[in-house]
């Protein structure tokens, strides 16, 4: 299991250690490239002008809100099944970057919004979802900063993620239902039927950059996040020797 | 597993119906949101029976949101809630009987009151009939998600606004089609039995769902 290997934190973090530069450098080029071609050599929309280059940003924003919650669904399914203890540190570092992302998504896609359907929110059905996402995310977190344990706060978490899991599919179904009974035949089309290869191949670029930064993201905040379990065990055990005369004060287990 | 749900399903409507227990503060805060609407939307009849079966979800929501911290908070406090999780009996089906006791004495009286509040917002016999069927088998899809936050945020000292938050996000699917189906039933662009028969296998899914999750998110909270 290559998975288990990494259990021990500490072997986790050296490995953190040695990629994170590599990981970085390699970000850092591909959105150099990414945003030069998307910017510089994608040609404008004969239609939208300029800006179609929004799409560069907001669509692979979009697919990382989305990649982030299954991040976090898998890390909640390691946290509950497996019970894998950088499972949860996984789940809640990946939380407010899917937050982040799923705001940019939402940012640009409205300020694109604006010039092209002349206004800036549309109760379009992948739009209410989209933010739907993003209130879930929050809910997370919330619910993250409310328990003091960390052990006891992932497991919750993880049941509400899985729970959003489940119901994602669902309010996509039923936000798609709802808007077509409202309003049929709407003209929020995000583009033409197919893509060329000129946009095409700066948006995977893109798209390639952004996970690219998840990643990085992820794994710094996780890395934080073991450090500052380290401190909070080591701050407890200080605490509970401090007083070791009181019969009464039971001495918490330290992770 | 008679021997032991009746009795359960019992103490829970006695203690929720009995002073103290706060089961008919819902059906006031109910009826509280329904008369503010209109002096926010103005006393327009032809607009309040347009949106009349928005209003009553909501309102539905809402008041079904409010009481949902009763439905382990108190347990917790007095100690029958770590009582109930040794008791060795299958803490899905506690769960699931918890919640239709919960329902009987928050929700039941929610929709028994929502034809009267239906003549408030000028709605024709025939809405009122659908509203009040829609909410019939819609609010336990409610209290069934509600379990969910209320056992996730049933540690926390002031857990009641993190549980709306919470479950909102969970009830929108059944929001939407219990308001679609109201509203099918008054213009009909779509057959009622359409939008009707999703929100009943919502409340079935809502039915599994809901207790296991529950029930797992409470073992978790005592040990």
């Amino acid at each position: 299991m290559g998975i288990l290997n990494f259990a021990n934190p500490t072997r986790f973090m050296k490995l953190v250690q040695l990629a994170l530069p590599w990981l970085v450098g390699l970000c850092a080029i591909t959105f150099a490239v990414g945003l030069y071609m998307s910017f510089f050599r994608a040609p404008e929309d004969y239609q939208q002008g300029n800006t179609v280059r929004i799409m560069f940003i907001h669509v692979p924003a979009a697919w990382l809100a989305m990649m982030c919650y299954s991040v976090m669904a898998l890390s909640s399914l390691g946290t509950l099944v497996w019970k894998h203890p950088l499972a949860d540190v996984s789940a809640k570092c990946a939380a407010p970057i899917g937050a982040a992302f799923t705001f940019i998504a939402l940012v640009t896609g409205s300020l694109w919004g604006k010039p092209m359907w002349g206004t800036y929110w549309v109760w379009d059905a992948r739009l209410t979802s989209v933010l739907i996402l993003f209130i879930m995310y929050l809910g997370l977190m919330v619910l993250w900063r409310t328990m003091e344990d960390p052990i006891k706060a992932g497991k919750a978490a993880a049941i509400l993620t899985l729970v959003g899991t489940l119901n994602l599919p669902i309010v996509k179904f039923s936000v798609d239902w709802w808007n077509t009974l409202h309003q049929p035949a709407s003209v929020v089309r995000m583009d033409g039927p197919t893509i060329h290869p000129d946009i095409l191949i700066p948006l995977l670029v893109m798209a390639a950059a952004f996970t690219l930064l998840f990643f990085t993201l992820h794994l710094m905040a996780m890395q934080n996040e073991i450090l500052r379990r380290r401190v909070r065990s080591l701050r407890l055990r200080a605490a509970s020797t401090a007083r070791p005369a009181r019969p009464s004060s039971t001495i918490q287990p330290a992770e | 597993m008679t021997g032991w749900a009746i009795p359960l399903f019992q103490r829970e409507l006695r203690l929720a119906v009995r002073v103290g227990g706060g089961a008919f503060v819902g059906v006031l805060f109910f009826l509280a949101v329904v008369s503010v609407i209109p002096f926010g939307v103005g006393p327009d009849l032809h607009l309040l029976a347009r949106i009349g079966p928005a209003i009553l979800w909501i309102g539905a929501l809402l008041a079904t949101l409010l009481g949902l911290d009763r439905l382990f908070q108190a347990d917790r406090d007095d100690g029958s809630l770590d009582l109930i999780l040794m008791a060795g009996r299958p803490l899905e089906l506690v769960v699931l009987i918890k919640c239709f006791a919960h329902w009987v004495a928050t929700g039941l009286p929610l929709v028994a009151s929502a034809p009267v509040l239906a003549i408030f917002l000028n709605l024709e016999p025939n809405a009122m009939g659908a509203v009040t069927l829609t909410l019939l088998v819609g609010t336990p899809a409610l209290t069934l998600i509600g379990a969910i936050g209320a056992s996730l945020t049933v540690t926390l000292r002031r857990g009641g606004l993190l549980l709306a938050v919470l479950v909102i996000p969970l009830a929108i699917p059944v929001l939407i089609f219990g308001v679609s189906a109201a509203d099918a039933a008054i213009h009909d662009p779509v057959p009622f039995l359409t939008p009707f028969l999703i929100l009943c296998a919502l409340t079935l899914i809502t039915g599994v769902i809901g207790p296991i999750a529950s029930a797992a998110a409470l073992r978790f909270s005592s040990n």
